[in-house]
């Protein structure tokens, strides 16, 4: 049985995602604090039922709230969410993407799927990010 | 880079790892789950807006029904705590050695955080 092979300690790929994981982790904490405490700054206590603002925190996007009973949309679609928007697309998706490539690598033992697999999520998550920033800036 | 393990099913069901088996299984689950639907929820947001999709609206719709509602954020909120906790442990690996007392303390933060939040959302939905 030949010995198998460690990719060696450094700044390797899978230390970076390692790395990318828990401050992608941390990074989505402080976005839904913000959206959190910025929806309750705007009027949610008063114009929002849970649902809504629970959607507020996680995504905050106008499109969210549009159905919810609120005076005026204004305050809540502006570049600032935007940004906090963009911000959570992106960790989202890459937070996710990643750990689905993690998941199937373990499960699957072989180089050539490898490499197939992480070609197609990598298609995947380009669309994601694509649909996703594309509803972003248009909504 | 994972070693090819034959453990059979029977062997691996056997396997009594307790509390951290259990969030580690159940992290899986929550970030599978969370990954193919917010993504599919995405995709749908840009099927309603650009192309007005059948499959889009249906798949809205779905995602709005509330045991779906329910089934996804225990999914977001386990998977965040369990995460923090995952966090904290690698950061100070010192902190291993209580290990069980920070399962305890998860669920003591994921229980009543979901289990308010969850009778909220059925009581609105049954029009309280």
């Amino acid at each position: 049985m030949k010995p198998r092979k460690v990719p060696t300690p450094g700044w390797n790929f899978e230390y970076l995602m390692w790395l990318f994981i828990r401050i992608s982790g941390a990074a989505m904490f402080l976005l839904a604090l913000i959206g959190f405490v910025g929806a309750l700054a705007m009027g949610a206590r008063t114009q929002m039922d849970l649902g809504t603002l629970m959607r507020w925190t996680f995504f905050p996007n106008p499109n969210h709230v549009l159905n919810s009973n609120i005076v005026d949309i204004a305050p809540w679609a502006n570049a600032y969410w935007q940004i906090m928007q963009l911000a959570i697309v992106f960790f989202g998706a890459t937070h996710g993407f990643n750990g689905l490539r993690l998941i199937l690598e373990e499960y699957i033992h072989s180089w050539g799927w490898h490499m197939f697999l992480r070609l197609v999520l990598l298609i995947l998550w380009l669309i994601t990010l694509g649909a996703g920033f594309f509803l972003v800036l248009t909504s | 880079m994972t070693l090819p393990r034959r453990v059979p099913l029977s062997a691996a069901l056997r396997y009594r790892g307790g509390g951290p088996m259990w969030a580690w299984i159940l992290h899986r689950i929550s970030g599978l789950s969370m990954i193919i639907f917010v993504a599919l929820h995405v995709l749908a947001g840009f099927g309603i807006q650009q192309l007005g999709s059948d499959w889009a609206i249906w798949y809205n719709t779905l995602y709005e029904s509330l045991a779906f509602q329910l089934f996804i954020y225990f999914c977001v909120i386990f998977h965040a705590v369990n995460g923090l906790r995952i966090i904290i442990l690698d950061t100070w690996p010192a902190l291993i050695k209580f290990q069980r007392e920070f399962i305890w303390l998860e669920w003591a933060i994921v229980l009543p955080v979901y289990a308010l939040t969850a009778w909220i959302m059925i009581q609105n939905s049954l029009g309280g």
